[in-house]
């Protein structure tokens, strides 16, 4: 059964994933019970009462009611979907009602990427970090139109609207990093829209939580750069080795520095702190030549020192492409 | 040769304005069953595109635009310009008078414009796909579908006006099937597929209107930005998706309810006996046209409505599925002391049983809110509607034109190859979509353009199955046209099948354009296999 | 049968019987009206939401809407709804002049309802009354209000496909008109005008439910 379990479902790693798993199998078993009577009955009649070539036809017989069969037609159906139906909605009501002692995590889905505020200052880009075994209140919204934010090893999902705020919880028995996806089609980066959910140790959570927020004023710029990097999730889509990802290796971008890029319409610009800055703020003004124009803007997410760190972050990968 | 070469709807009368300007039910069905095939093998070549592209991940052949364009083509069309329109457009006006015995539908004019209403709607279909595609899904969701730049309006206008369409079908098949009957031909004596007609039609009229204004306001949202379904505007996007499903759910119905009732007609001819719970089957199809109405919140289970309103939906939805259990039922039972023919309109009812099963059982999962958290939107829900449309409405009409298509035409096709085919579309149905239930049930959302390498061996079987089930459609239709061909002497005669109902007994293959040549007289009961015996006119 | 000299030039030929045609046509036009409820139905739902969720602003929105205009008009719809049905009436009578001034009255209510639209339509034009992202009206009566442009939206939607019914209405008077003078319609056989007094008798109702909705409360 546990083999079965595994080859159908990701992980449970929420403390409700167990009992949704388990709904699920009662109906499955129930249902390969009545489509094994379904598939039998269906080839042993037909074959039993088949014409065969030397057959004449006759009158067939004029049996076409029994009390008792159709009964049960009705009534075993009724009786497991009613079962269904009532551990459906128990377990429904224990994945809404949100515990007191729950941590809230605002989530905000916008096309192509979310953002997670924490309770205690700081936000993170395409990367959920939540304690384990606590339960976390998601407070899910959307800047612009629908998405779905769906966590598969915690069985739990919730479209975010834009102007609304809806809510779902969990809470993690196991530590270890999963998926997140979009669910709700959004443009044309809705299938990129992914992310991932790191559940940590409580105490391991506390040590980060605080360095969120930490003071960044004091350290060099491209240090910043570095560090911001990977926290607002440019590595999804750019890489430093010179690999093409979704979007060009910031290493290609670096070596090019001074020299023309090209764009898909054709139009071309020198690459300087101008250009990167108006990709970042603006990415969609300019596609290069070769990508698709599934960038999301950065504005209102980066600082203005922000954005020289990660300029001056760029600019030494060329110079120190040991990184 | 003598009689069906004589006077038939086909041959008479000639020309191509009297094809045009036909009031001819029989002309106007065929007139579909022409473009709503077209238009569903443009639909299967759209999606065996997507598939070929989905084998492996990443974008291979197509950038995500173009992928997102081609599977809201694939649903738009397969929904709108062929699966709804099709059957009672096609085998129902074909069938619908002669199984009752008159000499046309109630309202011929209103028929025809139901037809140019349809191809005029299919033009709006086509201008969308040839400028530039619309990428929205075919749920057109706000505010994605208001502020899309694809071509949304020229869609949605198609739509709307298609929704006219099957309104005026269906009106004239209400108005047909309650006062077009010959003498002695009472509600309980008549053929399940009228039943089955009937109860689709009063879905149609009930039902249409309602995505006909919902598209109305979209369009004007996205045309005036009236603020109604837009949060910026102080809309609310979930009222449109209520106002949607308010249609498309009981649309689902529209779709199944006509197949059901050519399974009705196929299986008692073809096991030569009488239908096993005759009154239920024609029962169940008014309850589920009715429950289907009150059920549609169960495709927004993630939306955010109230806790009540998942109860009461998750409720009336198991409801929905316990006559449909019954009629499943009912229909192998027919088979118990009948005398069976493996002829292919069989084996693909026998198909459509198993597959149809499936696709309904997997219902029973999504209905229950708690699993539909996790289902919702994945490629679960992708198999389930592929299993009980594809593998049920869809095995169904092939089971229908081949059942019908000899009365039709006056010709018999290849069986051999007819089965071989049946039993293609079955294999590669199963391996194209059964996988997708696991997909699903891992976590791999659907309308995705690329995906996560963990998913690409299942997505690889199904891509690959999807090839047998596209060649095994294609070949089956190759078939059935290649009976068409001058040469071809294999006559059916008027009752191939040995069948009961009026258009087997009382008319030419291909009928005669007035259908009769003088009124029918009802001499026994549309299954009567107990105490008739009629002789089929076809020997292989 | 229909060769047959003894039925008449308006029985079509997959009929039977006059009867049966009558009772055929008479079950599709309200299978029709059904599908109109439903139409105006989903309009109605919106209202009735959006009401629910800016009481105020439809409460002082509706200031602003002519109330004598609306009852005028709702005066001139029933009017016409009486004239229609005298018509019918006149012909059953077999008094076809009758009947044709009461056509000719009932197209020329349906007229004056479209004109006083008009005018009422051209003011809030003027003043910037408009659905959506036209509105631009922002007089005293409703400084206090949020989103005013969503009540106009729905009023300018659910009058407008109202009086669109309204002119396909006259459309089909008019034809009305035409057959009865030229004798197709007569005492034997007025069908048509039966169906379309029942379409008309519905565009009325709608009116009667859209006045005190839009203009009253």
């Amino acid at each position: 059964m546990d083999t079965l379990r595994e080859y159908f479902f990701p992980k449970q790693v929420s403390t409700f994933a167990a009992d949704i798993d388990n709904l699920f199998f009662f109906i499955f078993y129930s249902s390969v019970v009545l489509f094994a009577i379904v598939v039998f009955g269906m080839i042993y009649l037909s074959v039993k009462y088949r014409l065969k070539k030397d057959d004449d036809i006759k009158l067939t017989s004029s049996k076409d009611h029994s009390n008792i069969l159709e009964a049960l037609f009705f009534i075993i159906p009724l009786i497991l979907v009613s079962i269904t139906f009532v551990w459906g909605i128990k377990s429904y009501l224990k994945m809404v009602i949100v515990p007191d002692d729950a941590i809230e995590i605002k989530v905000t889905g916008q096309s192509w990427f979310w953002t997670f505020d924490y309770p205690d200052g700081g936000s993170t880009l395409n990367e959920l970090v939540v304690p384990s075994n606590t339960p976390i209140k998601i407070v899910l919204s959307s800047k612009d139109v629908l998405h779905s934010f769906f966590i598969p090893v915690m069985r739990s999902k919730m479209d975010a609207l834009p102007n609304r705020y809806n809510v779902m919880w969990f809470d993690a028995a196991q530590e270890g990093v999963y998926d997140i996806f979009c669910t709700e089609y959004c443009g044309t980066g809705h299938s990129q829209m992914g992310a991932k959910v790191v559940v940590m140790k409580p105490e391991q959570y506390r040590t980060w939580a605080s360095e969120l927020g930490a003071d960044d004023e004091s350290i060099p710029l491209d240090e910043l750069g570095a560090k911001l990097y990977t926290k607002k999730a440019c590595n999804t889509c750019h890489t430093l080795d010179g690999t093409a990802l979704v979007g060009p290796s910031y290493l290609q971008t670096s070596q090019m520095w001074g020299k023309e890029r090209i764009f898909d319409d054709g139009s071309s610009t020198i690459i300087d702190d101008n250009y990167i800055r108006s990709s970042i703020l603006e990415p969609q003004t300019q596609i290069v030549a070769g990508y698709q124009g599934v960038m999301p803007t950065y504005q209102g997410l980066l600082n203005d020192r922000e954005l020289d760190a990660l300029i001056a972050f760029l600019k030494s990968l060329e110079v120190d492409s040991e990184i | 040769m003598g009689d069906n070469q004589k006077q038939n709807y086909l041959t008479h009368p000639k020309g191509l304005m009297s094809w045009l300007l036909t009031l001819d039910h029989k002309r106007i069905g065929l007139m579909y069953l022409v473009s709503g095939v077209i238009f569903f093998l443009i639909g299967g070549l759209i999606a065996l595109g997507m598939r070929l592209e989905l084998a492996a991940p990443g974008n291979d052949f197509i950038s995500n635009e173009t992928y997102n364009n081609m599977y809201t083509l694939h649903g738009a069309i397969m929904i709108f310009l062929f699966i709804i329109p099709a059957i009672p457009g096609a085998l129902g006006n074909i069938l619908l008078p002669l199984m009752l015995g008159a000499k046309d539908v109630a309202f011929p004019r209103l028929n025809l414009a139901s037809f140019y209403l349809y191809s005029l709607g299919a033009v709006f279909a086509v201008y969308t796909i040839i400028s530039g595609g619309v990428d929205t899904g075919w749920t057109f969701y706000t505010p994605y579908s208001t502020q899309s730049t694809s071509n949304v309006i020229p869609m949605t206008i198609g739509v709307f006006i298609i929704g006219f369409s099957s309104i005026l079908t269906g009106l004239n098949f209400i108005a047909t099937v309650h006062k077009m009957r010959i003498p002695g031909l009472t509600w309980y004596k008549l053929p399940l597929f009228v039943w089955a007609l009937y109860g689709t039609s009063l879905v149609q009229i009930t039902a249409t209107p309602v995505i006909a204004i919902t598209m109305v306001l979209l369009m004007l949202e996205r045309f005036l930005g009236i603020g109604i379904f837009d949060p910026a505007l102080g809309g609310d996007p979930v009222l449109y998706q209520h106002f949607f499903w308010f249609y498309s759910h009981p649309a689902v119905y529209i779709m199944i309810l006509p197949a059901f009732g050519i399974i009705s007609e196929i299986i008692p001819v073809h096991s030569r006996k009488k239908i096993w719970g005759y009154k239920f089957i024609a029962y169940s199809t008014l309850s589920i046209a009715f429950i289907g109405f009150l059920v549609w919140g169960h495709h927004m289970f993630t939306s955010g409505q109230s806790v009540f309103s998942q109860i009461v939906f998750s409720f009336i939805t198991y409801f929905v599925g316990i006559p449909t259990g019954v009629k499943i039922f009912s229909w192998i039972l027919t088979m118990y002391k009948g005398q069976v023919s493996f002829t292919p309109p069989m084996l693909y009812a026998l198909s459509f049983l198993f597959l149809f099963t499936i696709g309904g059982l997997t219902g029973i999962f999504l209905g229950a809110v708690a699993l539909d958290i996790h289902l919702h939107d994945s490629y679960f829900v992708v198999a389930h509607f592929h299993y009980v449309m594809q593998g049920g409405t869809i095995v169904a009409f092939l089971g229908g034109l081949h059942h019908w298509w000899p009365k039709s035409f006056g010709k018999m096709y290849n069986h051999t190859i007819a089965n071989i085919c049946a039993v293609g579309v079955f294999l590669g149905f199963n391996g194209t979509f059964f996988p997708q239930f696991l997909l699903g049930l891992r976590g791999m959302p659907r309308r995705y353009a690329t995906y996560d390498s963990q998913f690409v061996e299942l997505h690889s079987y199904s891509s690959f199955w999807s090839g047998i089930l596209g060649l095994s459609i294609f070949f089956a239709f190759i078939n059935l046209v290649w009976s068409l061909r001058k040469s071809n002497t294999d006559d059916p005669g008027t009752n191939p099948w040995g069948a009961m109902t009026l258009e087997w007994t009382h008319t030419t293959s291909p009928p005669h354009p007035h259908n009769f040549e003088k009124d029918p007289i009802l001499e026994h009961g549309p299954y009567d296999y107990d105490k008739v015996i009629v002789e089929p006119t076809y020997k292989k | 049968m229909s060769n047959d000299k003894s039925s008449p030039k308006f029985l079509q030929h997959h009929f039977h019987d006059v009867n049966q045609q009558y009772e055929t046509a008479k079950l599709g036009m309200w299978a029709f009206i059904l599908t109109e409820v439903l139409t105006f139905g989903g309009l109605f739902v919106a209202y009735v939401v959006f009401r629910s969720w800016y009481p105020e602003m439809f409460v002082g929105a509706n200031l602003l809407l002519d109330v004598n205009k609306g009852l005028l008009n709702t005066i001139v719809l029933i009017t016409s709804s009486l004239t229609m049905a005298l018509a019918i009436w006149a012909i059953q009578k077999k008094n076809k002049k009758l009947s044709l001034i009461m056509l000719v009255a009932t197209f020329i209510f349906a007229f004056i309802f479209l004109v006083i639209k008009y005018l009422e339509y051209s003011h809030k034009f003027e003043v910037g009354q408009l659905p959506g992202e036209y509105y631009s009206y922002m007089g005293p009566e409703i400084a206090h209000i949020n989103n005013p442009h969503i009540f106009f939206s729905i009023y300018f939607i659910m009058t407008g496909l109202h009086g669109l019914h309204v002119a396909i209405g006259m459309g089909l008077i008019a034809w009305l008109i035409y057959s009865t003078a030229k004798g197709n319609l007569n005492s034997d056989y007025y069908t048509p005008m039966e169906m379309v007094g029942i379409f008309w008798h519905l565009v009325d109702l709608i009116w009667i439910y859209l006045f005190p909705l839009f203009y009253l409360i």
